[in-house]
């Protein structure tokens, strides 16, 4: 089994992370409806999943042994479509299709129309669920994959979401890692507003999770924090909260509520591609 | 989640004059609700802006409260304040209100029977690109499973409007489902509604179309064009599917013969089944119906997914074509 090549120049990653921005700016664009805010805030994450962390063969998307990954936040699918083509899963071209009539790349991951999906979301709280199933699956078949499952922080008000944090403890999944994309925002307002989740890396903590805290955007931390947490040989699982700003890299939409599930017009589109434009290298 | 989508058929010469789309009309009459009852509380999981309820939020911001992204707290949050004596209204998309909330509505609401108000937006296929995660199309069976509920599914903002208050006044659970996409005007302000009694449109006998939601529009559509054709058909605006209002279903089967049902849901368990359980009761007629059939939608726009799914007036007038042969 060939293995994806791992990008290990961070350069090249930052490169990519650029790239896939503009990727999501203009496929929302395009489509006419979708979430760039919770898209551009999962970028750095996705990139070190999978051009550094995961063990995946995008020749061989149902490998037995690869690593699975579970997108929970579904409406963030931007990111993980963008994710994919630069991967070589799917052609780059099929980006611009995003929610048109027939298009693989639905509003939200549907694996009936892209079975290389691990899981089709969008009703948010259920991929820790998800990720716990394929992690004991793992150990019963003693299999070395790791899952990865990512979760907002106002996904995080869902009362299951508690119910999968209690159960992988007492299982000693350690062969799970949740990743929280913490932008602080949700649909409506910032999540303090709405409902605090404060304290938030004390809950998962008190629940029995290994927790790091990192900025989900500096590849200093994510890489080193996702490597450990695939190595993980203690009896817990692990989460990443990961402190992101939503609307990262486009200055009028970072941290504005407004641009949850709005979709850029062509003007704002190359407004934001001007200034993605500018901080190439 | 933007109110621009609109629900224009376009393979018929009856033109649908747009108006506002029914989660607004909730809004505003939620608010109105709000200046009359210092006891109406609302309550959203993260969706107020979509659903409108943030339009009675702004104006009464101390008896509104967005519980999180929590559909099955709040279901029991509005149980406990039903059962002190308030009226609370919550809100969400359909789908996640009605799904994630249901053993609360079954154990906290129906069972009790407390006086709870429902309100899920975004119902059907018509919500468009954001995809079958996001369309209900099962909330009308599962409300309608719930002993005790009142459902309705009104057809424009007029009915909506003067139903959210009927709702109000109604003393028991109910359970209304609202659209994203504008809604044809079908009624005018001065029109009056009440719970479990259809409208009629028409008097024709050789068919009776009955709708509920953005079907009553399709319908009254449907019924212009098969009066070119020379048939002539009577449309009831099914706006209340509990309790169903079983005289209207027995009058339209004896006078037409035939009935056709129209709704944006499967066909399990919604309007068609309804309408079919009641006719079999008093007046049994051949019937057709018009849904969603056994499978979840995709990602499109909303007309590419009506049209597809055959939910448009082509499709209600095909149906009456053939149900017209097996009279
Ligand atoms: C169960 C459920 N309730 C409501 C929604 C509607 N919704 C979509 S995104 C969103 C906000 C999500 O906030 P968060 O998890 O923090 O994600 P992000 O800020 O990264 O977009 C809501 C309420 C949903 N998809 N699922």
């Amino acid at each position: 089994m060939t293995m994806m090549k791992r990008v290990e120049s961070v350069d090249e990653l930052k490169a990519l992370a650029l790239e896939m921005r503009e990727d999501i700016v203009k496929m929302i664009c395009a489509a006419g409806s979708g979430h760039p805010g919770g898209s551009l805030s999962e970028v750095e994450l996705l990139t070190a999943l999978y051009f550094r962390v995961l063990r995946h063969d995008p020749k061989n998307p149902q490998w037995r042994d690869r690593d699975r990954f579970i997108l929970s936040k579904g409406h963030g699918a931007p990111a993980l479509y963008a994710a994919l083509a630069h991967a070589g899963y799917i052609p780059r071209e099929m980006l611009m299709t995003l929610r048109k009539l027939g298009s693989p790349l639905q509003g939200h991951p549907d694996k009936r129309m892209l079975p290389i999906l691990e899981a089709s979301t969008g009703s948010l709280g259920q991929g820790i669920s998800i990720g716990i199933g394929t992690a004991l699956a793992a150990k019963l078949d003693q299999l070395d994959y790791h899952t990865f499952v990512m979760i907002g922080d106002g996904e995080s008000q869902e009362g299951q979401i508690w119910e999968a944090a209690m159960f992988a403890p007492f299982h000693k999944l350690n062969n799970l890692t949740v990743i929280v994309d913490n932008n602080r925002q949700q649909l409506d307002d910032f999540t303090d507003v709405i409902l605090s989740l404060k304290p938030f890396a004390e809950k998962w903590k008190s629940f029995g999770w290994n927790v790091e805290e990192i900025n989900g955007h500096d590849f200093g931390q994510v890489i080193p924090a996702l490597e450990s947490a695939r190595a993980n040989k203690s009896e817990r699982p692990t989460c990443i909260i990961a402190n992101t700003v939503k609307g990262e890299g486009v200055s009028f939409m970072a941290n504005n509520v407004k641009w949850h599930g709005v979709a850029p017009k062509p003007e704002e589109r190359d407004a934001a591609l001007k200034e993605l434009e500018a901080l190439k290298v | 989640m933007n109110p621009t989508a609109s629900m224009k058929a376009t393979t018929t010469k009856f033109e649908l004059k747009m108006g506002k789309a029914t989660r607004e009309a909730y809004g505003e009459a939620l608010a109105e609700l709000g200046r009359k009852n210092p006891n109406v509380i609302a309550l959203d999981a993260d969706l107020a802006k979509s659903t409108f309820s943030a339009t009675f939020g702004k104006e009464f911001p101390g008896r509104f409260y967005t519980v999180g992204i929590a559909e099955a707290n709040m279901v029991g949050i509005a149980s406990g304040l039903a059962l002190s004596g308030k009226i609370p209204f919550a809100s969400s998309f359909a789908v996640f209100l009605v799904d994630k909330g249901y053993d609360q509505l079954r154990m906290c609401v129906a069972y009790p029977h407390v006086n709870a108000k429902f309100v899920g937006s975004h119902g059907g296929i018509s919500i468009g690109e954001d995809g079958p995660s996001q369309q209900s199309v099962e909330d009308l069976a599962l409300t309608c499973a719930l002993p005790g509920f009142v459902v309705i599914h009104p057809a424009d903002e007029h009915s909506a409007r003067a139903l959210v208050h009927r709702m109000a006044e109604h003393v028991g659970p109910c359970y209304m489902r609202t659209g994203r996409a504008k809604a044809a005007v079908i009624y005018s302000p001065s029109d009056t509604f009440e719970i479990g009694k259809a409208k009629v449109h028409g008097d024709g006998a050789d068919c009776a179309i009955i709708a509920c939601g953005f079907e009553v529009g399709y319908a009254l559509q449907a019924q212009a064009q098969l009066e070119e054709e020379g048939v002539s058909v009577r449309v009831l605006d099914m706006h209340t599917l509990k309790p169903l209002d079983d005289a209207a279903v027995a009058k339209a089967a004896r006078e037409c013969g035939a009935i056709v049902t129209a709704e944006e849901h499967l066909l399990d368990g919604g309007l068609g089944a309804r309408v079919a359980q009641a006719a079999a009761k008093s007046h049994p007629v051949p019937m057709e119906m018009v849904g969603v059939r056994d499978t979840y939608a995709e990602s499109a726009t909303p007309e590419q997914l009506m049209e597809k799914y055959g939910l448009t007036a082509p499709y209600i007038v095909q149906a009456v074509r053939d149900v017209l042969k097996r009279k």
